[in-house]
């Protein structure tokens, strides 16, 4: 008796239509079997913003490899004057250190977030966040002196037409991922220090007590941001 | 492959959060620090041609990779995910292919039919 019923529901028809949406959807069925439903959307999400980097870097590449107008010098653009002498790319040389310094702490919260370490994981992430805005302010500083000089979306005083426009949509889309990312950093910091994931509270961020998975989540994101400036430093600064 | 080999040898205890020692951690940071710096030297020292856009390459994909394996622990995780996210964005590098072709022939007709002649 209790087999056949235990078989019956196991062998339930599937329903159809919306019933049928809203079941696939809502039962437990994973494919990502290591990763949390969070981290994988988390993940999802990354694929996702890589499409948008990836066709702001491509279509800058077209734009570059297509125009026959002399392409502004990157070298010289960004070079900083220092005392009388000129250093080649050394504001974005500074700001590529203190991006992946913020990983550095990022990956150090996340691994004091798993030994439970509460006031570590949120001094890091504080940390994490300071090098964030720092590099936010730097990325500031680079745009006013560029604007200063000259430098608009539709011309420059350097070079091709098309430089300020894949400059500013470039830096100034990964500049808002990391302001974004800061304000995300603060905010989980804060839960952190407060102790919500020690709690036993289930939110939105944690399911039980001693869950810290939203710190190496909130992780995975800011890692993106410096991998994606990998890339920009690769393609637009030393190219 | 060594990453399946590890993962014989781990108990199933990826659930459980991802802890490594945090030597690993330091020992990454390290070297992206170096990798960036090698990049930048490359700018410095005004290399061209083929060997500062095969070192810068070169640099770039060691970053983003230790950046994505170890700090984001792509290296710890199942296939099934790794797969998920790293292949789709192969589809990128063909379409960049293809406007690299594009911007070639767009280029190559400027130079044909709208220059002003020397």
């Amino acid at each position: 008796m209790t087999d056949a019923t235990a078989s019956g529901h196991r062998h339930r028809p599937r329903p159809d239509g919306l019933e049928g949406l809203a079941a696939d959807w809502a039962s437990d069925q994973r494919a990502f079997k290591s990763a949390s439903w969070g981290k994988a959307m988390m993940w999802i999400f990354l694929l996702s913003d890589t499409f948008v980097f990836a066709i702001f870097l491509i279509s800058y590449m077209s734009a570059r490899s297509s125009t026959e107008a002399e392409w502004p010098n990157a070298s010289e653009v960004f070079s900083l004057h220092v005392g009388g002498a000129d250093l080649p790319l050394a504001l974005i040389a500074i700001m590529t250190f203190v991006l992946i310094s913020s990983s550095g702490t990022m990956a150090m919260a996340v691994n004091c977030a798993y030994a439970r370490d509460r006031r570590k994981t949120a001094a890091l992430m504080y940390a994490t966040a300071a090098l964030g805005a720092l590099f936010v302010g730097m990325q500031a500083f680079e745009w006013s002196k560029l604007i200063h000089e000259g430098v608009r979306p539709w011309g420059n005083p350097f070079g091709a037409e098309q430089f300020g426009a894949a400059f500013f949509m470039i830096t100034g889309f990964h500049g808002t991922h990391v302001s974004f990312g800061v304000l995300f950093l603060l905010i989980v910091a804060n839960k952190v220090r407060k102790g919500e994931f020690d709690s036993g509270r289930r939110t939105w961020l944690c399911r039980e007590k001693g869950d810290y998975e939203a710190v190496e989540i909130m992780g995975l994101y800011w890692h993106f941001v410096d991998l994606v400036w990998v890339f920009i430093f690769a393609f637009f600064y030393l190219w | 492959m060594t990453q399946a080999s590890a993962r014989q040898t781990a108990p199933a205890t990826a659930h459980e959060g991802q802890a490594h020692p945090i030597r690993l951690y330091l020992v990454c940071w390290g070297l992206l620090f170096v990798l960036s710096l090698a990049s930048y030297m490359v700018d410095y020292a005004q290399l061209q041609g083929l060997l500062r856009w095969g070192l810068i390459l070169l640099f770039m994909a060691l970053k983003a990779g230790l950046i994505i394996a170890v700090f984001m622990h792509m290296a710890w995780e199942r296939l099934a995910l790794v797969y998920a996210i790293l292949l789709p964005p192969l589809a990128a590098i063909v379409f960049m292919g293809i406007m690299i072709a594009e911007s070639g022939y767009t280029l190559e007709a400027r130079e044909t039919h709208f220059s002003a002649p020397e």
